[in-house]
């Protein structure tokens, strides 16, 4: 199929960048997303041009390094999948397919398509961890009874790559699903109990201090989320916010 | 007790900042539909309404302390509404050139402050049309208590056809930002649950109802006008 393409190519972080057309042609259906952008990249090279720069890894959904927002949405309009797993099927001959970075303040432009989610990183620094000792006297996990139900709901959460789609598609470019995410995969268990007070203030001051928006409960994240990860995790993070507040 | 770091944070963080706007706004809710019962009696029984609305109107506690409250909480929900729509435009430097918003949002979340305004700016009317009326009355021009002449002056003012247009249009506006704002405070709250599916019914329903019925009470007094 033929498609035309808009990017936006920026040179790096300083400078401004501009949307470019780049009409292309022989994509398959079952080609994935970054696929098609691989065919454009080494036909950018044969012509002596720069390729356009876009993150991935694993290509196999589990890394979060994809992104792009594509025509208006984050992942592209398929739903539970992330950039990589996205397949030309889902487009049609002839379509105009609009290409941008994720954008926020605290994801800014490294290069065309790349963006920066260390800020994503801090917050889980700040408190997105427990304090195990490894030094030979290590607990089995498994040695800790967990309700089952509790077990689910840890493991749904976890199951956020940190792509930062959420961020994407909010219009507030808020944060709270991905960092709710990661409190709440260890506010459900009891290994996350002894630093819970501290992780959850911690975690979304780190949040508010890096740029993102405040959350109004749109709900785009959840349903942009490649994960599924639910508005509950939110819900539930704000519980913990209030009661270690309190604790203080 | 409370240390001084988190009592800050309490307040500044983003999460306070959802959950000031969810207290406040059902306050708002709460006081609607206390508003609504008080209305309704304009169309069944005036002689109530004129003795609910003096007793409103002259009690100590509604004047010196409950409405004080409910300025305050109209204030707070709309400073706070503005703060939260300039900081989150804020949060996306260089805007989308296609955003599809539709795709993963209503359009009611997504455009509070559009219905929020309206709401807002029909308060402005409200207030100079009652609030500002009842304090010349009562402090100006120190006129004497009258417990019945309520009715006559509120159901005069749906005589003139734009005003009625305006009320109408302000309540269809009310009901979109509390179909959204409504079930929403609960979320801010952490409030997910099992209950959930029944509160956003309830919220629903409420949301869309009792405007319905401001809408109803408007309408009532400006035909009846037209027909006596
Ligand atoms: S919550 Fe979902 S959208 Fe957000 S970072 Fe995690 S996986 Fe990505
Ligand atoms: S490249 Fe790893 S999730 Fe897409």
């Amino acid at each position: 199929m033929k498609l035309n393409l808009k990017i936006w190519r920026q040179k790096d972080a300083k400078s401004n960048g501009q949307m470019v057309d780049y009409p292309i042609s022989g994509i398959e259906g079952d080609m994935s997303f970054l696929e098609m952008m691989d065919v454009l990249n080494e036909e950018l090279i044969t012509k002596g041009e720069d390729p356009v720069v876009f993150d991935h890894d694993c290509r196999e959904g589990i890394c979060g390094s994809c992104s792009l927002q594509i025509n208006g949405e984050p992942h592209g309009p398929d739903r539970l999948i992330t950039t990589c797993q996205l397949h030309m099927r889902k487009f049609n001959d002839g379509d105009t397919i609009v290409i941008e970075p994720f954008r926020a303040k605290a994801f800014p432009v490294i290069k065309d398509l790349m963006v920066d989610r260390s800020s994503f990183d801090r917050i889980q620094q700040a408190g997105g961890y427990i304090s195990v000792n490894t030094s030979g006297n290590t607990v089995d996990a498994n040695a800790i009874p967990i309700d089952k139900h509790d077990a689910d709901e840890a493991m749904d959460s976890a199951t956020c790559i940190g792509c930062g789609a959420c961020v994407a598609a909010c219009k507030n470019a808020s944060a709270m699903l991905f960092t709710s995410a990661k409190v709440s995969q260890y506010a459900l268990l009891p290994q996350g109990q002894v630093e819970a007070t501290d992780r959850v203030l911690n975690m979304v001051r780190q949040m508010d201090l890096e740029g993102f928006g405040n959350c109004t409960n749109t709900g785009a994240c959840e349903v942009e989320c490649p994960k599924g990860i639910s508005l509950e995790n939110i819900a539930r993070m704000n519980r913990e916010y209030f009661s270690a507040s309190l604790k203080g | 007790m409370l240390n001084k770091q988190l009592m800050s944070g309490l307040i500044k963080s983003s999460i306070a900042r959802k959950v000031i706007m969810a207290l406040s706004g059902l306050f708002l809710v709460f006081f609607l539909g206390q508003h609504f019962v008080i209305n309704v009696t304009s169309v069944i029984a005036p002689d109530t309404f004129n003795s609910w609305s003096h007793f409103m109107g002259y009690n100590p506690i509604v004047q010196y302390i409950l409405q004080p409250i409910l300025i305050a909480g109209v204030i707070v929900h709309f400073v706070m509404g503005i703060v939260l729509e300039l900081q989150n435009r804020g949060a996306r430097g260089v805007k989308y050139a296609k955003y599809k918003g539709s795709a993963n949002a209503s359009w009611l979340s997504r455009n509070m402050i559009i219905t929020g305004l309206v709401v807002l700016a029909f308060l402005g009317l409200h207030f100079y049309d009652f609030w500002i009326h009842e304090m010349t009355y009562k402090y100006i021009e120190s006129n004497p208590e009258d417990p019945t002449r309520y009715y006559a002056e509120t159901v005069h003012k749906f005589e003139p056809f734009w005003r009625t247009v305006i009320y109408v249009v302000s309540f269809v506006l009310l009901a979109l930002h509390l179909l959204h704002g409504f079930a929403s405070s609960f979320q801010s709250m952490g409030l997910n649950n099992k209950y959930t599916p029944a509160i956003k019914m309830f919220t629903k329903i409420y949301a869309i109802g009792i405007p319905l019925g401001f809408i109803f009470i408007a309408l009532y007094h400006h035909f009846n006008q037209l027909t006596h």
